[in-house]
């Protein structure tokens, strides 16, 4: 395995997707080769840094400010009654004693 | 018939091991909050909105790198997932369903903000940035301590800012929000192989721009 074949399997390889006879040519490759080494460990540095870090802060305030605008515009809105749903309603149940 | 049947299963050994007891699946709160909304109940939406406005607000944030429109698509992508509630089968998970609506709601807002040119989930894919790797220096052992967590904020902002956003959105539905690569390609409508061919390219751009602020000065120990 060179360094492309690598490269094209590393999706796969960070989702541990790889079937074990393609893993052992993966793990021989990356054992010789530092550079594809080095471009694993901070691809994975790379995806950490981010999914660690909120980086839109989002403050109580404006989670609260958006709650209430949305739940304002729904109030104009009246969804499908629950009868429309069918027989599986508490009141449809009932009706059957 | 029958007894044709019955001598069948008596010529049958007996079962090896005791019956295996049945799984039980827990089902997703979301099903019955998703359920009682539909019902009328406005305080069971609600109570969704709260769960997932955080991530709503992230996934419009990244794509269209604006505040103010990330805000208007929270707002918008709640209001249409209640009208349209009755269409929601729980074939995927609720919050798929919000994040789909909601990567549509940026990419619509993205389209309307570069007016005449088409933003789609194919624009500047075809670059080669990224492809291959040039930047084979490694990291200080932790960035986040190199940089305030003001100055690290801007610098991912600006990172991932960066990106086509044909790739930042593949990235930020897979590695940020934690989709499958089935879900993110069922978002999108992509093939998985599209999504992990641009997920792969988007993964190395960053940590290719990324390694500009993070390199280990080697040259300077010297």
């Amino acid at each position: 395995m060179n360094c492309t074949d690598f490269l094209a399997k590393l999706t796969d390889f960070f989702d541990g997707n790889i079937e074990s006879e393609l893993m052992a040519e993966v793990s021989e490759h990356l054992g010789h080769c530092r550079h594809c080494e080095v471009v694993v460990d901070t691809t994975r540095h790379t995806i950490d840094i981010y999914r660690g870090n909120e980086i839109y802060e989002f403050p109580d305030e404006l989670s609260q400010r958006l709650r209430s605008a949305v739940m304002a515009r729904c109030e104009g809105v009246k969804p499908a009654p629950a009868q429309a749903e069918g027989a599986e309603s508490v009141g449809a149940a009932g009706s059957l004693r | 018939m029958m007894a044709a049947h019955n001598s069948t299963f008596a010529e049958l050994p007996p079962p090896a091991a005791p019956p295996v007891p049945v799984a039980v699946v827990e089902e997703h709160p979301d099903v019955a909050l998703v359920a009682r909304a539909k019902a009328g109940d406005t305080s069971a939406f609600e109570q969704l909105v709260k769960q997932y406005d955080r991530q709503i607000f992230r996934t419009a944030n990244h794509i269209t790198q604006n505040r103010e429109d990330a805000e208007d698509i929270t707002q918008d992508v709640f209001f249409k997932a209640f009208q349209k509630l009755e269409q929601f089968k729980g074939d995927s998970k609720f919050s798929t369903w919000l994040v789909r609506i909601a990567v549509n709601e940026s990419l619509m807002r993205l389209r309307k903000r570069k007016t005449s040119k088409t933003v789609s989930m194919d624009q500047d894919v075809e670059t080669d940035e990224g492809s291959i790797p040039r930047d084979f220096a490694e990291w200080r052992p932790n960035p986040e301590q190199i940089y305030s967590q003001s100055e690290l904020g801007d610098i991912l902002r600006k990172t991932i800012g960066g990106l086509p956003p044909g790739f930042r959105t593949v990235f930020t539905l897979r590695d940020i929000e934690n989709l499958s690569t089935e879900e993110t390609a069922e978002a999108l409508g992509l093939s998985v192989p599209a999504v992990k061919s641009r997920l792969l390219r988007a993964r190395l751009q960053l940590r290719e721009r990324l390694s500009r602020y993070f390199r280990q000065k080697t040259e300077a120990t010297k």
